[in-house]
């Protein structure tokens, strides 16, 4: 195996051209061993890779499979996750942009092992353009006999395998963050306002239209055909061994060379950083670093060393991986400000269902609003502290961490910065926080910043 | 008045059959309604709630869930700049400033020849080539304020979105070409 493999963005200039991609064995081998193999063969080849989900939570992939009903009675349907809204991801883009059939093939071997007979493509409307070229690219296939009733001409079963078919459909979303958490993009496929669903009933039982429903992300499906290329075992001894592969990482912000970089799990952050992405800009020193995307807790720049890339390790190290977006801030950044910022996305993709999540990110948003301004009152620290604690776990899907784990993680880390911006002896007499809060800013001190937000 | 024409109902009525209900393309029946008349206006979405079958509440419901629906007119060329975090380190809000100030426009307002309309986006997924903005569905990546400027004279002269200068690629490629 090649010191940094390929394996989601091979070098091939135009792998996009289905006759590019075919040539290059695409369409070929990995179906052809898939239809020699019965359905859950297939699914265990999957989990002796020990592929690991790509879109946040990493949840073991064959494992995921392995929950759908085996039964054909009942109708059951394969989502894929390309909505891609967490601020500093940016992968999935590339794989619609530079290998989509890979995806493509991916999603029909997991329509196969699961035995699926209709797939949904799920894209963000952002991506309208992307939209266009998996589209493109879906009708070519559909058109060569890979995908649709042809299949069973194209594809002959042998061995274990089974004769199969399945549908693919592309589906455009129209702007909304929370439609990336999969019980809510169940609800947006249907025609409906994006909420996420309470769980349990799991996906797996009661997902679209009631039916049992696997969702994937993207990346996770665009492993599948390499794993059946090389067999689950060669695939589990790339990179970290509980969580092999290679992942694409997004580095934004404050490097030389920002883009999208395919590497093994495992890799230490600070050579991502540094080796491929080129540094820091002007030599400067890292302030702070977010490795998952913004919803995942900050590191401290003297917190790298040493750091791996993969979802155990980065545990240990004390954030998570996410969706791998490594953004990178430099020592004049303004922590306050980012955080404000995050804080007021999570604010504005609040779906509004759950109080804890609803009233408190625009509470954590009015309260960064103040250390931005550096009006903060003495208290404010632990206010925004407590707020955020008590959002976490108790709302129905993860937005709720999303928003708090920065706020309270950058507190744990960087509460130099919020100290700052307290300005000692401005303070509210009130023994209940919440109506502190609630008269925060107003009275008794006029704030320079509006503290009614609304865009 | 219908606003669909027949062949239209015809596309729409064979995107239905993949879905196990039609209110399942109430999205897709949405953005050609946008397309077609620039916001979703009170027939747009009485329109759109025959075709899927659905009630007139449930379409404003899904109007109003998601930021790319427009509930009011908004400019033929719709700029979206992104000021997220990625791009807020690269200069996104000074870039947004200078759009708007170009356009002499707030937030989600429109000139008044209907032309331009401005919008303070969220994450765009361009954050490896931040700062970005966006006209129409055409990325604008790594984008200079002198390039900004041109593109909304470009469109202002010729009536038409110019070609991005920024291209993505794969960096490896990227660093072959430099070499």
């Amino acid at each position: 195996m090649a010191e940094n493999p390929k394996i989601v963005l091979p070098d091939i200039p135009n792998l996009r051209n289905i006759d590019t991609y075919v040539a290059n064995g695409g369409y070929g081998e990995a179906m052809r061993k898939a239809y020699s193999m019965s359905p859950v063969a297939v699914t265990d080849e999957v989990k002796k890779s020990g592929l690991r989900g790509r879109g946040g939570a990493a949840f073991p992939t064959g494992l995921k499979w392995s929950f759908m009903p085996k039964t054909n009675d009942k109708k059951k349907y394969f989502l894929i996750n390309g909505d891609e809204s967490e601020p500093g991801s940016f992968k999935d883009r590339q794989i619609f942009e530079f290998n989509p059939h890979q995806m493509i093939e991916g999603i029909l071997i997991g329509c196969y092992a699961m035995q699926i007979d209709h797939a949904y493509i799920y894209i963000r409307g952002e991506y309208a353009h992307w939209v266009r070229m998996v589209e493109r690219a879906v009708g070519e296939a559909y058109a060569k006999g890979f995908i649709g009733p042809r299949m069973k001409d194209t594809f002959k079963p042998s061995g274990e395998g089974v004769a199969f078919s399945t549908e693919l459909t592309v589906h455009k979303g129209a702007g909304a963050y929370i439609v990336g958490e999969e019980t809510a993009m169940m609800d947006s496929l249907e025609g409906k306002r994006g909420y996420p669903r309470f769980k349990p009933p799991f996906p797996a039982n009661f997902g679209l239209w009631g039916q049992p429903t696997t969702i994937n992300n993207i990346e996770t499906v665009a492993n599948v055909p390499a794993i059946m290329k090389m067999g689950g075992e060669a695939f589990s001894k790339i990179g970290d061994a509980k969580h092999p592969g290679t992942i694409l990482f997004g580095v934004s912000g404050h490097v030389n060379r920002p883009g999208v970089y395919e590497l093994p799990s495992g890799t230490l952050l600070l050579d991502i950083i540094n080796k491929h992405a080129g540094g820091v800009p002007n030599g400067k020193k890292i302030k702070m670093v977010i490795p998952g995307g913004s919803s995942m807790p900050p590191m401290r720049g003297d917190q790298l060393e040493g750091v791996m890339m993969d979802a155990e390790h980065l545990k240990a190290a004390g954030s998570a991986i996410g969706t791998a977006g490594i953004m990178v801030m430099d020592e004049d950044t303004d922590i306050i400000k980012v955080l404000t910022r995050i804080a007021k996305f999570y604010w504005h993709e609040s779906c509004g269902q759950c109080t804890p999540c609803r009233e408190g990110t625009g509470w954590l948003l009015k309260l960064l609003r103040r250390f931005e301004a550096s009006q903060a009152m003495e208290g404010d620290i632990d206010l925004l502290y407590d707020v955020a604690k008590n959002i976490e776990g108790r709302t129905i899907c993860a937005l709720g961490e999303a928003a708090a784990w920065p706020v309270y993680f950058t507190i744990e880390r960087f509460r130099e910065d919020f100290e700052k911006r307290v300005k000692p002896g401005l303070k509210i007499e009130s023994p209940n926080r919440v109506h502190a809060l609630r008269r925060g800013g107003l009275e008794p001190v006029q704030l320079t910043v509006p503290v009614v937000v609304r865009v | 008045m219908p606003i669909f024409s027949n062949s239209e109902l015809q596309e729409i009525a064979e995107l239905q059959t993949r879905y196990p209900k039609p209110m399942a393309t109430l999205l897709p029946v949405l953005w050609r309604l946008q397309e077609k008349r620039g916001w979703l206006d009170d027939e747009a979405m009485e329109e759109a709630a025959a075709v899927c079958d659905v009630s007139k509440s449930h379409v404003q419901g899904v109007v109003s869930f998601y930021t790319m629906f427009f509930d009011k007119p908004m400019g033929k060329y719709h700029v979206q700049v992104c000021t997220n975090v990625s791009c807020m380190l690269r200069g996104g809000e000074k870039l947004l400033d200078e759009m708007k100030n170009k356009l002499g426009i707030q937030n989600l307002e429109h000139t008044a020849d209907g032309m331009f309309s401005i919008e303070e986006t969220e994450c765009m997924g361009a954050c490896g080539g931040a700062p970005m903005m966006a006209v129409n569905e055409t990325f604008f990546e790594m984008v200079a304020s002198t390039e900004a400027n041109d593109v909304i004279d470009h469109i202002k002269a010729k009536g038409e979105i110019p070609k991005p200068k920024f291209v993505q690629q794969m960096p490896e490629l990227t660093e072959a070409a430099n070499r």
